[in-house]
């Protein structure tokens, strides 16, 4: 049963973070930007899920495993990281991981202050 | 390297609406993986997140594969962006796990751990997708 509920958040997931890569390019932005966007969203909600700690091992997996995890993603945010670099844009590269990591971890520890 | 390979190094998807369900099918296949690893690889209670940063690794490494294969063909199918790159590898990696034990280890009093643990995850990652790249490059 478990990774059947992985996989049905999953396939809500990654379309969701394409959307949002598409959304930031689409408004001439970088799309990194957009994976940004939903690394942050990504982090508080699995910060509120988890925070909550009585929540069932099945929604766990639906929504925690499945979902938030594919929403999010570190292979997408790596490449943005080099493709910067490549481009010559080291600022914009340092930015981007800073803000990565500050916001991420901002939003998972205010995710788990909301739910406690 | 040239303006054009910079460019091809982007692991977005092109294409039309067809991307949403390549992406979709490939996301369930990297989840079951990363919640597969994650079996094989149990963390105990503000222990080091070994799995997550397994799958993190990897799959950056096999991230920049996938952009120095397509860096190389002219024109990419156009499936294996959306499949692969959005799809799979975006859905066997994940940032919110690894936001979460970050926050887990300093709140477990374990400030240096935690540290380290997003510095290998960040420097590693992105260090794992530019060897990727190297590697599949074609000279």
């Amino acid at each position: 049963m478990t990774p059947l509920l992985v996989a049905a958040g999953a396939l809500v997931g990654a379309p969701v973070r394409l959307l949002a890569t598409r959304l930031a390019a689409g408004r001439g932005r970088d799309p990194a930007l957009g994976t940004l966007a939903v690394n942050v969203a990504g982090s508080a909600v699995l910060g509120v899920l988890l925070g909550l700690g009585d929540v069932p091992a099945g929604v766990v997996a639906l929504v925690g495993t499945g979902f938030c995890g594919t929403l999010t993603t570190f292979s997408t945010f790596g490449a943005d990281v080099v493709r910067l670099v490549a481009e010559r844009a080291v600022g914009r590269a340092l930015g981007y991981a800073t803000a990565s990591v500050v916001l991420g971890l901002g939003a998972a520890a205010a995710g788990y202050a909301l739910a406690g | 390297m040239s303006a054009r390979a910079d460019v091809r190094i982007a692991s977005y998807a092109s294409g039309g609406r067809v991307a949403y369900l390549l992406a979709a099918l490939g996301g369930a296949l990297g989840a079951l993986a990363r919640w597969g690893v994650a079996e094989a690889l149990p963390r105990d209670d503000g222990g080091w997140p070994w799995a997550t940063l397994l799958v993190n690794l990897s799959g950056c490494l096999l991230m920049g594969v996938l952009l120095g294969v397509l860096a190389g063909r002219e024109p990419e199918p156009a499936w294996a962006r959306p499949l692969l790159g959005v799809g799979v590898l975006g859905g066997y990696t994940t940032y919110s796990a690894f936001a979460v034990e970050a926050v887990d280890l300093t709140d477990a009093g374990a400030a240096v751990p935690a540290a380290g643990y997003v510095l290998v995850s960040v420097v590693g990652g992105v260090l794992a997708v530019a060897a990727g790249v190297r590697l599949a490059r074609p000279r």
